[in-house]
């Protein structure tokens, strides 16, 4: 593909980028740059610090928050939980990505004849994305599994993760969607004149350009998802959360949920600076590319 | 019989007929031009033809068979007409090998290695051998539209559309692509091609159209229509041709 180490070696486009987007730019700044960065590193936490632990709760929010025997004796049960909510994260992940393709396939159909299936579409993203994911969860997780219907799993874990599916479908529905319509038409001209189908079309020409247009909006709402895994804990469900809840009940101190927080936070930052790598490339390819890709 | 005809051809778009009742006939291995300015309809005719925009009314004839009637398979029709596009159309996220034998693997049928063979037989013809694994954007404009032109060789279609194949380019990347044109009309394909290449057009085509606001005004050997255009459209066209030095 494009020539990436080249642009990277002009210091000159390198600065006037950093500035621009206001990145950090260390490289071209050189030691000036980095020397002023932790200097004003160093004053800010420094008066944040100050006013936190000069504040009048602080000692009691120091007693209930910070113990650290709390902290670290709750985490192993709290890790062992949040297992449940790494797999629930990984198997919806999966459904979302084939379902929301689905959908915004659907959507994307030209002519009057498809205009129910386009319909019905829109309506399921406006339904997924308008109503609170918890709802979506407790009714599903409480109700479904009341019907008693034979063949219907019972599984409140089975229902929640469901609900996060429907829900997350929506949303990613239309970040295919955004990425399908930013494929030039001609493309699809040029495929369709060579006699390729509109599914093969779809298939080799349009879907491949699309997605990877999206990968980084898409991982966005991976991190939404593994955050929002959370709530299958308002089931009753023993993940991460709850399990950092019982924990807070049993010591009247919430040490737990900072172990907790800890374990989310050491999946999705991850997801985010990777997020953030793969923009950071895209954009450059397209530069090195004069725009055309 | 003729490899193309055209039979009272109209096409709207909203409120704006574009074409106005296009009646054209090719034969075998016939080259012929449309001329006209910018907004006459030469692009919508091509796209016409490749079945990319339905009609409004009149019919188009491929060899004899009707491909404008109902039920028709588009696909298939598509299979036996090339179009190259004024602006390439290349697939960017295939190499140039790719692009070439996306169709005739997928469409055709043909396995990897034969769609390759003739992939790289039509490459080496052209002049773009070395350029088999690159992407569309490292290459030039001139080398681009040279790909779209095999990529639609590749499919071994009876006909060529060509629509404005060189207003894209930079100046001196024109005659590379005339080039590869000129050496497909003395192999005997059968072209329709849209340009504002008039000295290109004098040279290759046995016909020149000239279409005003959706109909074909004037039409004849380029000799005639070049030398001694009897419309005052066509005559005024053709000064505004010279005036701007690209007669």
């Amino acid at each position: 593909m494009a020539s990436e180490g080249d642009r990277r070696s002009d210091p000159e486009v390198a600065e006037r980028r950093s500035r621009l987007l206001g990145r950090p730019g260390f490289q071209a700044e050189g030691a000036r740059g980095v020397a002023i960065a932790l200097l004003s590193t160093a004053v800010f936490v420094t008066v944040v610090l100050v006013a936190i632990t000069q504040s009048a709760g602080w000692p009691e929010v120091h007693r209930t928050f910070f113990d650290w025997g709390d902290i670290s004796g709750s985490f192993p049960e709290i890790a062992r939980a949040f297992v449940l909510n790494v797999k629930i994260f990984l198997v919806c992940e999966v459904f979302i990505l084939v379902f929301a393709l689905l959908i915004a396939v659907l959507r994307s159909l030209p002519g009057p004849v498809f205009f129910p299936l386009r319909a019905l579409a829109i309506i399921y993203a406006d339904l997924a994305r308008g109503i609170p994911t918890i709802l979506v969860i407790a009714l599903l997780g409480f109700g479904a599994p009341a019907l008693q219907l034979t063949g219907v799993p019972r599984s409140r874990v089975f229902w929640a993760g469901l609900g996060l599916i429907l829900v997350y479908s929506g949303y990613v529905a239309e970040v295919y969607r955004a990425g399908i319509e930013s494929v030039h038409p001609s493309q699809e001209a040029a495929a369709r004149s060579l006699g390729l189908s509109r599914f093969r079309a779809l298939r080799r020409v349009i879907l491949p350009q699309a997605i990877r247009r999206v990968i980084p909006p898409l991982l966005n709402d991976f991190i939404g998802l593994q955050k929002d895994t959370a709530l299958v804990g308002t089931l009753g469900v023993i993940e991460a959360f709850n399990q950092s809840q019982i924990d807070t009940n049993a010591t009247f101190t919430y040490g737990s949920y900072l172990a907790a927080a800890a374990l989310f936070v050491a999946i999705t930052i991850p997801l985010a600076r990777l997020t953030d790598w793969l923009i950071a490339r895209d954009r450059r390819r397209r530069q090195a590319a004069g725009g055309f890709a | 019989m003729s490899a193309l005809r055209l039979e009272g051809v109209r096409k709207s778009f909203g409120s704006h007929e574009v074409l106005r009742g296009i009646d054209l006939e090719l034969d075998d291995h016939e080259v012929v031009c449309l001329i006209g300015a910018s907004g006459s309809g030469k692009s919508t005719l091509l796209r016409c033809v490749n079945l990319l925009e339905p009609l409004d009314a009149g019919r188009i004839v491929l060899a004899g068979e009707e491909i404008t009637r109902r039920g028709v398979d588009v696909n298939a029709v598509r299979r036996r007409i090339g179009i190259v596009f004024q602006a390439f159309n290349l697939f960017p996220h295939m190499t140039v090998l790719r692009n070439v034998t996306l169709a005739p693997r997928d469409v055709l049928g043909l396995k990897r290695a034969e769609a390759e063979a003739r992939a790289l037989e039509l490459l080496a013809r052209f002049g773009l051998e070395g350029r088999r694994d690159e992407y569309p954007d490292r290459l030039s404009g001139g080398q681009q539209q040279r790909v779209a032109i095999v990529r639609a060789l590749a499919m071994r279609p009876e006909l060529m559309l060509l629509d404005e194949v060189t207003s894209a380019l930079d100046p001196e990347l024109v005659a590379e692509v005339l080039s590869v044109i000129r050496e497909l009309a003395e192999g005997g394909m059968t072209m329709l091609i849209a340009t504002h290449e008039m000295s290109f057009a004098r040279d290759i085509a046995s016909r020149v159209c000239f279409l005003d606001d959706g109909s074909i005004l004037e039409e004849g050997p380029p000799h005639e229509i070049f030398a001694h255009p009897r419309q005052p459209r066509t005559q005024q066209f053709l000064e505004r041709i010279i005036e701007a030095g690209r007669l």
